[in-house]
């Protein structure tokens, strides 16, 4: 009878879900590291309820940050989600490394269980809860600027998607303290992450998890889009817009069309693990390659809404640190589209080794190597913008050449896994996991950390100390090469990939570099927050309120850092390509408008957060089948929407006194500015005031 | 005679495509030798496919060698040119041209575009003619016809059945180095992907489905086996030997499974498909009939959809 009472309250919830009676039960030192991890995670909750309290920063918190609209507060929320979740995902590498370089013929340090979770959560979180809120993040901060917006199509949207990620995020680390995540990778292949091989709560985990994200991500695919097609400011036509916009849209379009194809197979999947269908299993005619099949479908598009906007982020900061036009932009445009077509005609490669007929292998293998093309035409267009112009280089450019140098050895290795019967030989082994983390670090990670550190003094006024942005490039390229360039090698001797333990004594030297390389990423990780903490301690020093320290070509560099609210003062009305380039050459930066109109913005909204909540209540409710929580989660979501429609009055206007204000006050800051020349830009000196360099020819 | 894959279908090729093969073969192996040099020695490379142990690894050593090379032209020029205008076209350097509106240059876009797609179409041909040589389904051709043996993929050990001799072994692969091997694959539990590194690329094994592959040892050797596509706790330890053995050694080996005298048959298969690690390989002397087309069944769509027809 308590029993049924328990279950109505807990679902399967019980004392054995916790990681530290688990170790108090079994002492072992795997164990351990789980609880530990556990036990991270509520202590760091603990100090950041403490700390909020303590500071009252409960208020501007939820008044400033978490009901805002703003699309450029909803691009910095995404990046520290993005931040808390690398921090996470990279010590689980360095724990999977260390147990591996230790395991060769011995135990190690974590079991085959905790192994498997370890390299479930880290796929999982790199992708979905990493990467994706990362680049989203910048998206949403330095698109709606760019394009000469006042913000996204879509605002509430916007906070919605944000929050539907935090409550993704939020699911896989209480997995942590509460129960087990899934063991079946990131890909989560049924039918190993079906009922009758997985009963417990891993894979629910890992599916409500990226349900939650990957609805949010639709949300903001269209958002984007609907934004790019519908809010260019005039005179912005499309082949105007600055290349990371492109990208950004070619992205958004991946997004709307890629991410259904996963929100239905873990959808088929849910309902084989709760509901007894037979989608996947190995019975009753499932079958589990319906399931390979949509999730590459997703899988491969995937691949490319990572990387496209950090293409868009590197041409960005190659062409402003290069002093120099884009060269090859329609190149790059096309280039970029036929990627975005591409990107779904190849998925089948990722398995050739399923059985098909070898004409469908080679088509689709040939279909993959085509992508090299237009991925080929945008290196050469980097690299000849630097051509002939005048490098400066700034940890985000150092960033850009070492990822194209290393993307390059990364592309190489992406042709040869697109050779079938290359691929039979090197599938599934580490080759593969390095010949994925060659293409993601430089494609993404090194692109996003280039766009943060590029557009961080738009967003907070301040520039990054350059010095600790210098070590940590250091030890991001090192650690790189240190740490998957042995991966090859072992791959290509046969080591299959999330293998817990190791019997060939040959591969142990290799195995030693890789972890070294894994704790010199760790420590790349390490000095940026050190840079962070250094830049906001020397803020006073480097602040750069004009707004364009990089003597800078598109529109986010036109108005102040930070942007006020509205972005823009005044609508910006563009000719050409490049226009805050062009302006600062006509000395047509910096004007007054003639006259200031009142603009209107929308009210904060307590939406975005409970849809976030109740999402999160819903799946944890779903995990452990706690019904009451689940039903009381999907209806608060649902209840908040649709009550929301109701609501009249969600805008408020700033007055165009105020913003007449603003904006000569700010412009009494430009002329009392030293326009300071390339060569100091790493300097104090740097006031945000660009000088010309050199006074380019009126066109 | 060593077991070639030949570029035809017919079982013995001429001798003047052999001779090319074998020409090819051996340049290829010159080629990959000097590749394994410059590593300066990595034994560890020795376990997979550049260590070759067979033709079909063998070919598909030449064929990486020859993607490599052809890769050499693209990457070449990225890795020379961006630390070169990189560092030539520095702030500091004043001597440099600058050119700050120059952005398009229509023989410099046909110098980006049109290399690029020559490059992958003739890749696409090395592609298209490796891919269906080297198709797995696709037997090899030798002088003896095929072992043939169907493997069960099981939690955490795989189960070879050798239909032709009514015996099987649990973790033990072994086969006459002078003959093919003609694999018919399937899984008793979750999707796994079978792979001995030195002799042929990897194939899945799915429940309820078979998959093919073929592979040849070169001369008698021990390699090793694996699953590669993780099932579980125990994925690490489902490695097996595989014996490929002279004739006299074979037919002993088969002598002594039977010798063993145990049966497998459905009781058996139930108890032995529980998810355990094996260590030491096992042997049945007798296996009952039809068993790998009843294991096929107890997880084939087919079966029902039959059974269904034939109450109708």
């Amino acid at each position: 009878m308590s029993g049924d009472v328990w279950f109505w309250l807990f679902g399967r919830l019980d004392a054995k879900a916790l990681p530290f009676v688990r170790a108090w039960d079994h002492p072992t030192l795997s164990e351990f590291i789980g609880a530990m991890a556990g036990g991270m995670v509520v202590v760091g909750a603990v100090v950041l309820v403490a700390l909020l309290t303590w500071q009252r920063w409960w208020r501007p918190l939820f008044l400033d940050w978490l009901t805002s609209l703003d699309h450029k507060k909803i691009g910095i929320m995404y990046v520290v989600i993005a931040g808390v979740m690398l921090t996470r995902a990279l010590i689980e590498a360095v724990l999977m490394r260390t147990q591996q370089s230790l395991a060769v013929d011995a135990p190690g340090i974590v079991a085959p269980e905790h192994f498997a979770q370890l390299f479930s959560t880290h796929g999982t979180i790199m992708v979905f809860f990493m990467a994706m809120p990362f680049l989203t993040g910048l998206i949403n901060f330095a698109m709606p600027l760019q394009i000469g917006a006042r913000d996204v199509a879509f605002p509430l949207l916007n906070s919605i998607s944000l929050m539907l990620t935090a409550a993704g995020a939020g699911l896989v680390m209480i997995s942590l303290a509460i129960g087990d995540f899934s063991t079946g990778g990131w890909s989560g292949y049924p039918p190993y992450t079906g009922k009758a091989f997985q009963p417990g709560v891993g894979p629910d985990y890992w599916i409500w998890a990226i349900t939650l994200t990957s609805l949010g991500t639709t949300f903001s695919g269209l958002n984007f889009a609907a934004t790019i097609y519908k809010k260019r400011c005039p005179g912005m036509h499309l082949m105007r817009m600055p290349l990371f916009c492109w990208t950004a849209l070619c992205t958004s379009i991946l997004m709307v069309f890629a991410m259904p194809p996963l929100t239905l197979a873990t959808a088929l999947l849910a309902l084989d693990r709760y509901a007894d269908f037979h989608f996947f299993t190995n019975d009753l005619g499932g079958n589990m390659m319906n399931y390979v099949n949509l999730f590459w479908l997703f899988g491969h598009p995937e691949v490319y809404i990572l990387i496209l906007p950090a293409f868009g982020v590197y041409s960005e900061v190659i062409s402003a640190f290069s002093s120099k036009e884009l060269y090859g932009y329609t190149s790059l445009v096309l280039a970029t589209m036929a990627i975005g077509i591409l990107s779904f005609t190849v998925w089948l490669h990722h398995f050739f080794t399923m059985g098909q007929s070898a004409d469908v292998n080679a088509a689709f293998g040939i279909a993959t190597m085509t992508i090299g093309v237009p991925t080929g035409v945008k290196v050469y267009d980097w690299i000849w913008t630097m051509f002939r112009g005048e490098v400066r280089f700034t940890t985000p450019m150092l960033f850009s050449i070492a990822f194209i140098v290393t993307f390059v050895l990364g592309g190489f290795s992406g042709i040869l896994l697109a050779v079938p019967p290359i691929d039979f030989v090197v599938h599934n082994t580490v080759f593969l996991v390095a010949h994925f983390h060659n293409v993601i670090i430089p494609g993404t990670l090194y692109g996003v950390i280039a766009g943060y550190m590029y557009w961080f003094p738009k967003a907070f006024g301040f520039r990054l100390v350059e010095g600790w942005g210098k070590v940590s490039f250091a030890c991001w390229v090192v650690g790189f090469y240190l740490a998957f360039m042995p991966l090859y090698v072992l791959g290509l001797g046969g080591m299959p990939r999330r293998s817990q333990a190791l019997f060939e004594p040959d591969y142990r030297p290799w195995l030693i570099v890789a972890v070294l390389g894994a704790f010199i990423l760790l420590a790349g990780l390490v000095t940026l927050f050190v840079q962070l903490a250094v830049s906001v301690r020397e803020r006073e020093k480097n602040r750069v309120p004009v707004g364009d320290p990089w003597d800078a070509r598109s529109l986010e560099w036109s108005v102040s850092a930070p942007p006020p609210e509205y972005n823009f003062a005044t609508i910006p009305h563009v000719g050409r390509r490049d226009v805050f380039y062009w302006r600062k050459a006509a000395h047509g930066a910096y004007k007054p408008a003639d006259h200031y109109r009142d603009i209107t913005v929308p009210r904060n909204s307590w939406v975005g957060p409970i849809v976030g909540l109740g999402g999160a209540a819903c799946g944890f409710g779903l995990v452990w089948h706690i019904w009451w929580m689940t039903i009381l989660g999907f209806a608060a979501v649902w209840i908040t929407v649709i009550g929301r429609s109701f609501v009249r009055d969600t805008h408020r206007v700033i007055s165009a006194a105020e913003v007449e204000a603003t904006d000569r006050a700010w412009l009494a800051q430009v002329s009392g500015a030293h326009p300071i020349p390339r060569q100091l830009e790493e300097s104090p000196k740097n006031f945000g005031l660009a000088e010309s360099f050199p006074a380019p020819v009126p066109a | 005679m060593m077991p070639e894959v030949t570029d035809g279908d017919s079982a013995v090729a001429p001798p003047l495509v052999q001779g090319r093969t074998r020409h090819r073969t051996r340049r290829a192996r010159v080629l990959s030798a000097a590749v394994l040099l410059s590593l300066g020695g990595c034994g560890v490379l020795d376990h997979g496919m550049l260590g070759a142990a067979g033709p079909v690894a063998d070919q598909t050593r030449s064929l990486f060698v020859i993607v490599c090379l052809i890769l050499l032209f693209v990457v070449g020029p990225v890795l020379l040119l961006t630390p070169i205008f990189a560092w030539h076209y520095r702030l500091s350097n004043t001597k440099s041209a600058y050119r700050p509106q120059w952005g398009f240059n229509w023989p410099l876009e046909g110098l980006i575009w049109i290399p690029p797609i020559v490059i992958v179409l003739i890749l696409a041909v090395f592609l298209w003619r490796g891919t269906h040589q080297l198709d797995p389904y696709k037997p090899l051709a030798s002088a003896y016809p095929p072992v043939e043996v169907q493997v069960v993929a099981l939690d955490w050990k795989w189960l070879f059945i050798y239909p032709d001799e009514g015996i099987a072994s649990v973790n033990e692969l072994a086969f006459p180095a002078d003959r093919p091997v003609h694999l018919n694959l399937t899984s008793g539990t979750v999707m796994q992907s079978f792979f001995i590194p030195k002799l042929a690329g990897q194939i899945y094994a799915m429940a309820g489905m078979t998959t093919q592959l073929n592979l040849a040892a070169s001369e008698p050797g021990h390699f090793t086996g694996q699953n590669t596509q993780f099932n579980g706790m125990g994925f690490q330890n489902q490695k097996f030997p595989v014996l490929a053995q002279a004739g006299d050694d074979y037919r002993a080996w088969i002598a002594r499974a039977r010798a063993g005298g145990k049966m497998l048959d459905m009781a058996a298969y139930k108890a032995l498909s529980a998810r355990s690690v094996q260590a030491e390989p096992s042997r049945y002397g007798a296996v009952a009939p039809d068993l790998f087309k009843s294991i096929l069944a107890l997880d084939d769509a087919g079966a029902h959809t039959a059974h269904k027809e034939a109450k109708r």
